[in-house]
C-alpha cells in the first residue's frame, strides 16, 4: 500500500529537493521580470521525492447558486476517485465514511434554500491538525490538510474539533473498492484530500470538480490560490464569498459564493 | 501525636477470594469486549461518525477525574497539615493510582487502532492537549508512586511532604488538562470554555471523595476493623462543601451561556427539550448526583453511616450522568455551521444524533472500573496501607 508523505516544509529535504529548491530560488530572483512563471511551474505534477510547495495554496470556489438541487455527481465522483461506499449502499449508513456530502439549507423565515457541497474546508489553522496528539493530521505546505493513514491511532480528537463535521471513522473492515493510490483503514479517521493523488500526479483537478463541470453546472472550481493569474483567483477576486464559521477565522481553503 | 499502626489486610477469607475473583471476572468481561471492539472495529459500538466518542470516554474520563480527586484525602495530610488525615493518606494515594489506571485503560483500548499505542508514546504534537495529557498522566504515576514510597518507607519519609506537595500541584494541573481536552475544542457550543478546567477540578475532589469514603467505610466493615464515626463526619462534611461546588458551577456555566442568544439553542436541548440527555441532567446530573446528596448529608440522615454510604453512591452516579450528558450530550446536539439555517444531509447534518451503548462498550468501561478496584483490594493486602484502627480514641490522640 502507498503510504501517504507527510510533506510538510520541515522534511529533511533530498539531494533532488534541495536542487529544486534552490532552482526555484534562483527563478524567484526572475520574478519580478516574468511574474506568475514560477508558480505556473510548481502547480503542474512533481515526482515522488520532491516536497509540496508553500508557492501553492490549493483551494476550491464553491458557487452555491449553481450548485443544482437533488444533482450528487460530486458526491459520487468522489467515492468513485477515492473508493470509499456511497451511503446509500452501506449497511452501516451512520457509521459510513462520507468524505463530501450535499448540503441542503433553508431559511425557516424566508423559505429561501440553497445547495452545497461540504467537506474539508482545508483550513490555514485547522483544528484537526492541533488536537492530534501524534501529528498523524497534519497540513502539507500547498495547504492540503492530510491524515497519516500509519500514525493515525483512531482517538477521534480531530472529529470533535473539526466544526464542518469533515472527518469519518473507518468502523469496519474495508471491501476491496480501495484504490491504491489512496490509502485507507480500519480504525483510522479520513476525510477529503483535495483528490491529492491527483494533484501530485499534476492533473490539477479534484474528482467532484470535474464531474460537476462534466454536468454542465460549473459549481466546483478548483485551483491554485496563491496564483494570481489562475482562473480560482480571478473568480474570487470578482464573486463576494464567504468561508463557512468566518467567526473562527480559520482561512479556509473553500470559499462559498451565493451562501 | 500518637503514632499509628498500618497493617496489611490479611486476605485468606472466602470474602476476600469472591470479591477479587469478582472483580477478576468483570476485568475478563473488559478485556472480552475490548477484543470483540479490535476484531471488528468500531462498527460492533454504538459510535458513530456523529457520536464519536461514547460510553467508554464516559467511563474512562470519569474515572480519571475521580482518580486525581481520590488523592485529595492525601493531600490535606500532607500539604495541608491536618494529622487527622494522615493515616487516611495511604489508601488516598494507592486509590487514585488505581482509579488513574483504570481511567487509562479503558481510555486507550477505546481507540480505533489501540494496538498502535506505541505510536501515541512515541510521536508527539505539543499543541495537543491529548499529548500534554500523555506527559501529565505517566509524572501522575510516577509522583503518586514516590509520595506513596514516602509513606510506606521510612527512610524516606523526611520527603514526604513535599512529594505530596509535588502530586498536588501535578493533579491540579492534570485535572485542567482534563477539562482542557473539552475547553480547547471550539467546534461545538458546550465546550470551547476555561470554565471546563476549574469545574473538572472541583468535580474531582467531590467524586474522588466519594468513592474514597465507599472503599474506607467497605474496607473497615468487611475486615472487622473499627472506623470510628471522627473520621467519617470529618471526611462527609468536605464531601458538603466539595457538592456544593460542583452545583455552583453547573449553576454559574449554564446561566452564562443563557445570557447568550447564540447558546439558547443548545441550552434548550440539554435543559428542556434533549429527552433523556434532559433527563440525565435534572434527575441524574442535578438531583442524584447534588441536591439529594446535599439533603441527605446537611439532614439528619448524615449522622448515619448507612446514608453516607448512600449519598457517596449517589454523587458516584451522579458524577457519570454528568459525565454522559457533558460528553456524549454535546455531540448529540448537531453542529450550527449555518446559524439560523435548517441543516439537512446524508451524513445527518442539522439532527439531534441519537446513541445507543452496546454491550462490548459497557463492559470495556465496567472492566475499567474492576481493575481499579481489583488493584487498590490486591494493595491492601500486600501493602501497608490500612491503619489497623481507626476508632475515635486513636484518631482524637493525632490532632493533639
Amino acid at each position: 500500500m502507498n503510504e501517504l508523505k507527510p510533506m510538510s516544509e520541515d522534511v529533511p529535504a533530498s539531494h533532488e529537493r534541495r536542487r529544486f529548491i534552490g532552482a526555484a530560488a534562483a527563478t524567484a530572483a526572475g520574478l519580478a521580470i516574468a511574474p506568475g512563471v514560477i508558480l505556473v511551474e510548481v502547480a503542474h505534477g512533481r515526482s515522488e521525492d520532491q516536497a509540496a510547495s508553500s508557492a501553492v495554496r490549493w483551494g476550491m470556489l464553491v458557487d452555491a447558486t449553481k450548485c443544482a438541487t437533488g444533482c450528487n455527481d460530486c458526491v459520487t465522483a468522489c467515492s468513485t476517485e477515492n473508493g470509499w461506499t456511497p451511503v446509500g449502499e452501506s449497511a452501516h449508513p451512520k457509521q459510513a465514511p462520507q468524505w463530501i456530502r450535499k448540503l441542503e439549507l433553508q431559511d425557516p423565515l424566508t423559505q429561501m434554500e440553497t445547495n452545497l457541497p461540504m467537506m474539508c474546508q482545508h483550513c490555514a489553522e485547522p483544528p484537526c491538525v492541533d488536537v492530534c496528539p501524534t501529528g498523524a493530521s497534519f497540513k502539507r505546505a500547498d495547504g492540503i490538510v492530510l491524515v497519516n493513514r500509519h500514525t493515525c491511532i483512531g482517538c477521534r480528537y480531530c472529529m470533535m474539533a473539526c466544526p464542518y463535521k469533515a472527518r469519518s471513522l473507518v468502523h469496519e473492515s474495508l471491501n476491496d473498492t480501495q484504490k491504491a493510490d489512496v490509502p485507507r483503514g480500519i480504525g483510522c479517521v479520513e476525510s477529503c484530500t483535495f483528490c491529492v493523488q491527483k494533484v501530485d500526479r499534476g492533473d490539477g483537478n479534484t474528482a467532484c470538480a470535474e464531474a460537476c463541470t462534466a454536468a454542465g453546472h460549473n459549481a466546483l472550481l478548483f485551483g491554485d490560490m496563491n496564483d494570481p493569474e489562475s482562473e480560482i483567483s480571478r473568480r474570487l477576486r470578482e464573486l463576494p464569498t464567504k468561508q463557512v464559521r468566518a467567526d473562527l477565522n480559520l482561512n479556509l481553503g473553500v470559499r462559498y459564493h451565493g451562501i | 501525636m500518637a503514632s499509628i499502626t498500618f497493617r496489611e489486610v490479611e486476605g485468606s477469607s472466602l470474602k476476600y477470594w469472591l470479591l477479587f475473583g469478582g472483580l477478576g471476572l468483570f476485568v475478563l468481561f473488559g478485556a472480552l469486549a475490548w477484543n470483540h471492539m479490535h476484531h471488528y472495529g468500531h462498527v460492533v459500538t454504538g459510535m458513530d461518525n456523529q457520536i464519536v466518542w461514547g460510553l467508554p470516554h464516559v467511563f474512562a474520563v470519569f474515572l480519571i477525574v475521580a482518580a486525581s480527586g481520590a488523592l485529595n484525602v492525601a493531600s490535606i495530610a500532607s500539604v495541608f497539615n491536618k494529622p487527622m488525615y494522615k493515616p487516611l493518606a495511604p489508601l488516598s494515594a494507592i486509590l487514585s493510582l488505581a482509579l488513574m489506571l483504570g481511567g487509562l485503560l479503558v481510555l486507550v483500548l477505546d481507540l480505533g487502532r489501540s494496538d498502535r499505542l506505541i505510536v501515541a508514546m512515541t510521536h508527539f504534537n505539543f499543541k495537543s492537549m491529548f499529548t500534554w495529557n500523555v506527559f501529565l498522566y505517566s509524572g501522575f504515576f510516577g509522583l503518586v508512586g514516590v509520595y506513596l514510597w514516602t509513606m510506606l518507607d521510612r527512610n524516606v519519609k523526611t520527603y514526604s511532604k513535599a512529594a505530596g506537595t509535588a502530586a498536588f500541584i501535578w493533579r491540579l494541573v492534570l485535572t485542567t488538562g482534563t477539562g482542557s481536552l473539552f475547553g480547547f475544542l471550539i467546534a461545538r457550543e458546550l465546550y470551547g470554555t476555561a470554565m471546563l478546567a476549574p469545574m473538572f477540578i472541583i468535580m474531582s475532589f467531590a467524586y474522588g471523595l466519594a468513592i474514597y469514603l465507599m472503599v474506607l467505610a467497605a474496607a473497615y466493615a468487611w475486615t472487622g476493623r473499627t472506623l470510628g464515626d471522627a473520621v467519617m463526619m470529618r471526611l462527609k462534611t468536605l464531601l458538603v462543601v466539595f457538592v456544593a461546588a460542583v452545583l455552583y458551577f453547573v449553576v454559574v456555566h449554564h446561566m452564562t451561556n443563557l445570557y447568550f442568544t447564540k447558546y439558547h439553542a443548545v441550552e434548550a436541548f440539554i435543559l428542556r427539550d434533549g429527552g433523556m440527555f434532559t433527563t440525565l441532567f435534572w434527575v441524574g446530573q442535578i438531583v442524584i448526583g447534588c441536591v439529594a446528596p446535599l439533603v441527605i448529608l446537611l439532614s439528619g440522615l448524615g449522622k448515619q453511616r448507612m446514608w453516607i454510604m448512600i449519598a457517596c453512591a449517589l454523587v458516584v452516579l451522579g458524577g457519570v450522568a454528568q459525565m454522559y450528558v457533558t460528553i456524549i450530550g454535546a455531540q448529540a446536539y448537531p453542529l450550527d455551521m449555518f446559524p439560523g439555517l435548517i441543516e439537512k444531509s446524508s451524513f445527518f447534518d442539522g439532527e439531534v444524533h441519537s446513541y445507543t451503548p452496546s454491550v462490548p462498550e459497557l463492559f470495556l468501561g465496567l472492566g475499567g472500573v474492576a481493575i481499579a478496584l481489583l488493584v487498590t483490594v490486591f494493595a491492601i493486602k500486600v501493602l501497608r496501607l490500612l491503619p489497623a484502627s481507626l476508632d475515635d480514641a486513636t484518631v482524637a490522640k493525632l490532632e493533639h
